[in-house]
């Protein structure tokens, strides 16, 4: 154990700091998708709650491996095909397009939940002042819907963050897959598996602990 | 007396709610600076047609005019209608997440009908007509139900409106809240205001309107005077729930 742990300890590091990395920059994005998406979904227009649940349905529908296989093998090889030659996707980019994607689809339903929980008064009353449904989303329900979706979003964080790990399968160097070429090179898989396992759990232990804080001080407001 | 400005003129309304009519066939005007109350048992539609004036429910026939806009037809910016229409509902419905000042200057300042600091100086003055300077930096839910319902008033004066709707604004209240609510209602209408109002307070309807329209059914059933209504009504119906609530 100490010997992996001194041969292999920085590149483990290195390694945890790209899954957090990968996990990050896929939030950002599935933030953005899940927003948009959520408000296709409330929107009183049939064609926009259909894009938004074709979206969620499809992408839920369809497992992270496949879906991760599809953009970073599929999609270049459609373009090539299509005559850009020298489209490239590196192991980075695929992998945030998938996990963006993937945590999106579920970050919209956590959203449509949301913004369904604010009482429709509360819009009414922004309209009924002469508001648009944009200036009563921005001041009104979004902030409101914020408080209730906190919980939900950060268990969508940790998700997230242990499915990065499914990309060691398209070569991003994260931390399961950094595990892989260790346990090849020491042959202890005990050994390796349990580091690594070690490593994602005071992660993820710490981040629902800060969670936990963020709900309390959010409550105390109220 | 002159012909006074007609501010609500309502023709042939209806209103379904899927198969559900609610609102059959109602037509009626409203006068500036008329009182007008509407009564009628719960299911008659009063709330429905309140809530058709300012579009807040899309009417499924005939046309509303106000102030000589006619808010049904689909190229008009109702936005801009609305901010000539104040709205006072039965749950109050203040911003949860904002206070009381930032409740009253939020829509004048965001659609730049004021600046920030006539703004602010307006929803002082307000307060203050309201009973409620000690409350401005108050959250709805540190208030009482008489108090949110004042700054609810106070929110919808603060667009300088011209009609002033309310949809039943004592009835989520305690029974000793009711009294502040009324006084402050009583004083705009004595100031002049055009206000169109959906209560079971038949106290308030005899002292203050005008004009009572009593629905039922989704009709207009009968309407006059306070005296004509409440003391000699004539419709069998409007008897009938007389008996009931006096």
């Amino acid at each position: 154990m100490l010997s992996i742990l001194k041969s292999y300890g920085i590149m483990l590091i290195l390694a945890m700091g790209k899954t957090i990395e990968l996990c990050l920059l896929s939030l950002v994005f599935a933030m953005v998708i899940g927003l948009i998406f959520a408000l296709c979904n409330v929107a009183r227009k049939r064609t926009l709650n259909v894009i938004g649940t074709v979206y969620v349905d499809a992408v839920r529908g369809v497992p992270l491996i496949v879906l991760a296989y599809f953009i970073y093998f599929g999609v270049p090889a459609g373009v090539q095909a299509a005559g850009f030659m020298n489209f490239r996707l590196s192991a980075l980019q695929a992998g945030v397009i998938a996990l963006s994607m993937n945590c999106g689809a579920y970050m919209a339903e956590i959203i449509r939940a949301g913004i369904e929980s604010v009482d429709r008064g509360q819009m009414e009353a922004a309209r009924s002042l002469g508001m648009t449904y944009g200036m009563g989303m921005r001041h009104i329900v979004l902030p409101q819907a914020l408080k209730t979706m906190i919980p939900s979003i950060i268990n969508q964080f940790i998700i997230t963050l242990k499915d990065t790990s499914i990309l060691s399968i398209i070569g991003f160097p994260e931390l399961t897959n950094v595990g892989k070429t260790i346990m090849g090179n020491t042959f202890k898989s005990l050994e390796t598996w349990a580091i690594v396992g070690v490593m994602y759990l005071i992660v993820i232990v710490s981040l629902s602990k800060a969670s936990k804080r963020i709900e309390r001080r959010l409550n105390v407001g109220r | 007396m002159a012909d006074k400005k007609i501010m609500v003129s309502v023709r042939n309304l209806k209103k379904s709610f899927g198969k559900l009519e609610v609102i059959k066939d109602l037509s009626v005007d409203i006068e500036e600076g008329e009182v007008v109350v509407l009564l009628g048992p719960s299911g008659s539609g009063k709330s429905t047609f309140l809530r058709c004036l300012n579009q807040l429910e899309t009417v499924t026939d005939g046309t509303i005019e106000i102030d000589g806009v006619c808010v049904t037809d689909k190229h008009v910016d109702i936005n801009k209608v609305r901010e000539n229409i104040g709205m006072v509902f039965q749950h109050f419905n203040l911003f949860k997440n904002k206070n009381v000042l930032q409740n009253i200057t939020l829509a004048p300042v965001e659609l730049k009908i004021m600046s920030k600091t006539d703004a602010l100086a307006k929803a002082e003055e307000l307060l203050a007509r309201v009973g409620l300077s000690d409350k401005a930096d108050a959250y709805p839910a540190q208030l009482s139900g008489g108090q949110k319902q004042r700054v609810a008033i106070a929110r919808a004066l603060a667009m300088n409106p011209d009609i002033m709707l309310f949809d039943e604004p004592t009835s989520a209240l305690d029974p000793e809240m009711v009294g502040e609510v009324l006084t402050v209602m009583k004083e705009l209408a004595a100031d002049g205001m055009t206000m169109v109002v959906v209560t079971h307070e038949i106290g308030f309807a005899r002292e203050v309107a005008d004009r009572i329209l009593f629905m039922d059914g989704g009709y207009l059933v009968e309407e006059g005077t306070p005296d004509e209504i409440l003391n000699h009504p004539k419709e069998a119906r409007t008897i009938d729930f007389l008996n009931k609530v006096l």
